[in-house]
């Protein structure tokens, strides 16, 4: 069989790149073993977000965030804006939300009684915040379906590259012009020289408690844990969800490949988790669950060619989400020789050589 | 007799009723689901989640498995 | 003194203990619900098994296992989680006056008023006779017990009781005088109705429904025992294939009893019960032929019919997915508080999806308590 673009994975990344490529007028063929939006897509947050962990990261989260609210999601995406609240226990934190504030776009720094204002669960004793309220909370694995909307998707995985294209588990030979890998920490079994562990995050979901969190909220601590490399980390991050429900996160941790729950990271990231809401004991924890992040060493994704016909957009660690928009236009800016919005030479795959 | 309240009005009941009977005698549903239809409880034996009522100003408490005791409080959504 | 571990108060988990205790092991009991006895009996246990309440055995109640880690340590575990019941949507089934054939029974002896009331009991097999025996007593009027099974095969299966008279005047003592007719199901509850097949419309104030049972293996599962077609893999002395952990209980009362026992107790005493057991499974398994699930249905739910009833699911959503974990996913059907324990079986029913795997916590818990474990 013959497409022009033969994407791997369909997840949000996967999916993101058929919507993008389909929309500029190309054949696409979409290749998933499991389902829609199944791995990391539907384990993680689902935030979109700008974060400034470096300016390269900057720069792909603004403009990606911008690709999102042009888009008119269906309502089963259930996308609000939310807005991101990153909490200052102190003083020097709150130096760190004057720095952030210079470089995020309409953020607004809150001192102490706007703190509480916003968020009366708080525990008292913080310092401030910084509220960006361009930030969004949605729905991922529902987003991914709906930018798959019109592409086919085949149920099969890809056994093998080939010169033409691939070969895939069901015996199909597919001939493309393009291939692209986007199936995050999957994408090490066809090419194992990437440079992209598995980073595992636990999350706990709560029963319904409508108005008990209003904005995403974040601790300043979270970019050392995310951009950090040590072995197991969490940090505080709780999202409202449109249901009432609380999505707590967050836990990174390297070496356990296996998805099962540890009971003990849980209770690390839900005691992190109460020392910033202290009301959350009284909450009831429905669900429990892992996913995982596909890292990359300088924590940014790499979204470009790796050899002749065949790229990669993989590695978007926990800004999948947010980011996968931008991946998906930067790569077909590449294809058909535009000027992309952002400088594309920081998420080359060839500055790991 | 045990006097607990339910919604603000007392009610007695014989001791060993669990706080979902309590509240059944009362009235016929006390739950909204999430698209607003009136719910009572279902499986009797705390799986089904039908039965949750806020209990001493805590939300979400399953009520089929706890008994009723002096003093409660007992909040329904419906 | 080896120590023997027992999760679930209600038959097996009692027979168990009690087993656990004649052999000289420390046993503790853990049950989740105020009173022991599980669903069956709730707190009302029989005066010939009272002796299962051995003042050697710690027994702690109100006590929920939702993570590995809450169970202390022990030599011996034996999970007597028990069942629940299948429900399978049609029309009005989320109704306020529709209960589970259990949970009404379950309802009524936690406190709920039954006199005078009309009581519709539909569904299938001998728990609904059962009920509607227990109800009477209690002053309800028994409207009508619609079982689905067809007459043909609840006949041959009463006929065959005559070789076990002891059942058959148990059937015959529950039933007398109640009309409990076959071939009948619920096709739709409408406010103080049901609507049964080949019934037309009945009054009630209450319909207890329940279609058969289920084995609540979640915490078998979380502790690593193998599971297979919703039944905890066991050998003959009730072992799970994780070597300290023991099983019993899913099935009827008097097998259950028997299967506490052969787990509880020491391997000669066990031995002993062993061909009353095997009789207990062979029973158990006619009865599953007798009241084995009709066609028909399967087709009760039209597309507006609510299947998830935590996140208001309806059937139409659901039926267009892929899989168990698609229709999780896009529909948000089974994430819900009862984690899937009520809409899982009836989707394995209806479309032949398999249970996915458990995680903990296995039942939703207040956040306090996921603070302080221990791998």
């Amino acid at each position: 069989m013959t497409t022009d673009v033969l994407i791997a994975g369909a997840g949000i990344v996967g999916a993101a790149i058929a919507a993008a490529f389909r929309e500029a007028g190309g054949k696409c063929l979409v290749v998933e073993p499991k389902i829609v939006g199944g791995g990391a897509t539907a384990a993680g947050m689902g935030h979109v977000v700008v974060m400034d962990d470096s300016p390269a990261q900057l720069a792909l989260t603004e403009y990606s965030r911008r690709l999102w609210d042009a888009l008119p999601l269906p309502p089963n995406v259930e996308r609000e804006h939310r807005g991101t609240l990153w909490v200052a226990a102190d003083a020097e934190e709150m130096e760190e939300v004057a720095r952030k504030h210079a470089l995020f776009p309409s953020s607004e720094i809150l001192d102490e009684r706007a703190l509480y204002e916003a968020e009366p669960e708080l525990r008292p004793g913080l310092a401030g915040g910084l509220l960006v309220p361009g930030d969004s909370v949605l729905y991922a694995p529902c987003a991914a379906a709906w930018l798959l909307r019109l592409s086919p998707v085949r149920y099969t995985a890809i056994e093998s590259l080939t010169e033409d294209g691939a070969r895939l588990a069901d015996g199909t030979m597919v001939s493309a012009g393009l291939t692209i890998l986007a199936c995050g920490t999957g994408i090490t079994r066809l090419l194992p020289a990437l440079p992209i562990k598995p980073r595992k995050g636990h999350l706990a979901i709560t029963d319904r408690y409508p108005g008990f969190l209003r904005h995403q909220l974040v601790e300043l601590g979270y970019l050392k844990s995310a951009h950090g490399h040590s072995n197991e980390s969490v940090a505080f991050n709780v999202q409202p969800r449109s249901t009432g429900q609380i999505l707590i996160g967050s836990s990174r941790q390297y070496g356990d490949e296996s998805p099962d729950v540890r009971p003990e990271l849980l209770a690390r990231m839900l005691r992190r988790t109460v020392e910033y809401m202290p009301r959350l004991v009284d909450l009831q924890v429905i669900r429990a669950w892992t996913g995982f992040r596909a890292a990359t060493p300088d924590s940014l994704p790499l979204i470009g060619p790796v050899r002749d016909r065949v790229w990669v957009a993989a590695g978007h660690e926990g800004l999948g989400i947010t980011t996968s928009l931008g991946t998906a236009a930067l790569l077909v800016d590449r294809l058909l020789g535009d000027t992309p919005a952002i400088a594309p030479e920081p998420y080359l795959p060839e500055r790991f050589p | 007799m045990i006097a607990v309240t339910i919604n603000g009005r007392r009610a007695d009941v014989e001791p060993g009723t669990t706080v979902a009977a309590a509240v059944m005698r009362g009235q016929a549903g006390f739950r909204r689901s999430v698209t607003g239809e009136l719910r009572g409880p279902l499986c009797g034996m705390g799986i089904c989640m039908e039965c949750r009522v806020t209990l001493n100003g805590r939300a979400q408490e399953r009520s089929c498995q706890v008994l009723c005791a002096e003093g409660m409080e007992i909040a329904t959504d419906a | 003194m080896p120590s023997t571990l027992v999760i679930g108060g209600g038959p097996a988990g009692l027979a168990a203990a009690w087993a656990a205790a004649q052999t000289g092991d420390a046993v503790t009991l853990l049950d989740d619900n105020p009173a022991l006895g599980g669903q069956i009996w709730r707190g009302e246990i029989p005066a010939r098994y009272r002796r299962f309440l051995d003042p050697r055995i710690t027994v702690r109640t109100g006590v929920q296992i939702h993570s590995a880690t809450q169970l202390p340590a022990a030599d011996r575990i034996i999970l007597a989680t028990g069942t629940r019941e299948r429900f399978l949507p049609f029309p009005g089934w989320t109704l306020p006056h529709v209960l589970g054939a259990g949970g009404l029974q379950a309802m009524v002896k936690s406190g709920l008023p039954i006199a005078g009331k009309r009581v519709v009991v539909a569904g299938a097999g001998p728990l609904l006779l059962a009920v509607g025996g227990y109800l009477r007593k209690r002053g309800a009027k028994i409207v009508l017990i619609a079982e689905q099974a067809p007459l043909q095969r609840v006949a041959r299966f009463t006929r065959s009781l005559w070789r076990e008279p002891g059942k058959l005047l148990q059937a015959a003592r529950l039933g007398w005088g109640l009309r409990y007719r076959t071939d009948a199901w619920p096709l739709r509850a409408d406010p103080g109705s049901v609507t049964i097949q080949g019934h037309g419309v009945l009054r009630c104030d209450y319909l207890a429904c329940g279609f058969g049972l289920v084995t609540n293996t979640e915490l078998p599962e979380l502790l690593g025992c193998k599971v297979e077609g919703g039944a905890v893999i066991t050998d003959s002395k009730q072992r799970t294939t994780v070597p300290h952990i023991y099983f019993a209980g899913a099935g009827s009362v008097d097998r259950s009893i028997l299967e506490g026992q052969i787990a509880g107790f020491d391997l000669e005493r066990a031995r002993a019960l062993y061909p009353a057991r095997d009789a207990a499974v062979r029973f158990d398994r006619r009865i599953d032929e007798t009241f084995h699930l009709r066609a028909e249905l399967s087709n009760l739910a039209t597309p507006d019919t609510i299947v998830c009833r935590c996140e208001d699911v309806p059937f139409s959503a659901i039926w267009q997915q892929r899989d168990w974990r698609s229709a999780k996913l896009q529909t948000r059907c089974g994430m819900g508080p009862c984690q899937g324990r009520i809409c899982g079986p009836a989707l394995e029913h209806l479309c032949g999806w398999p249970a996915a795997s458990v995680r903990p916590p296995i039942f939703p818990t207040r956040l306090e308590n996921l603070l302080d474990l221990r791998d």
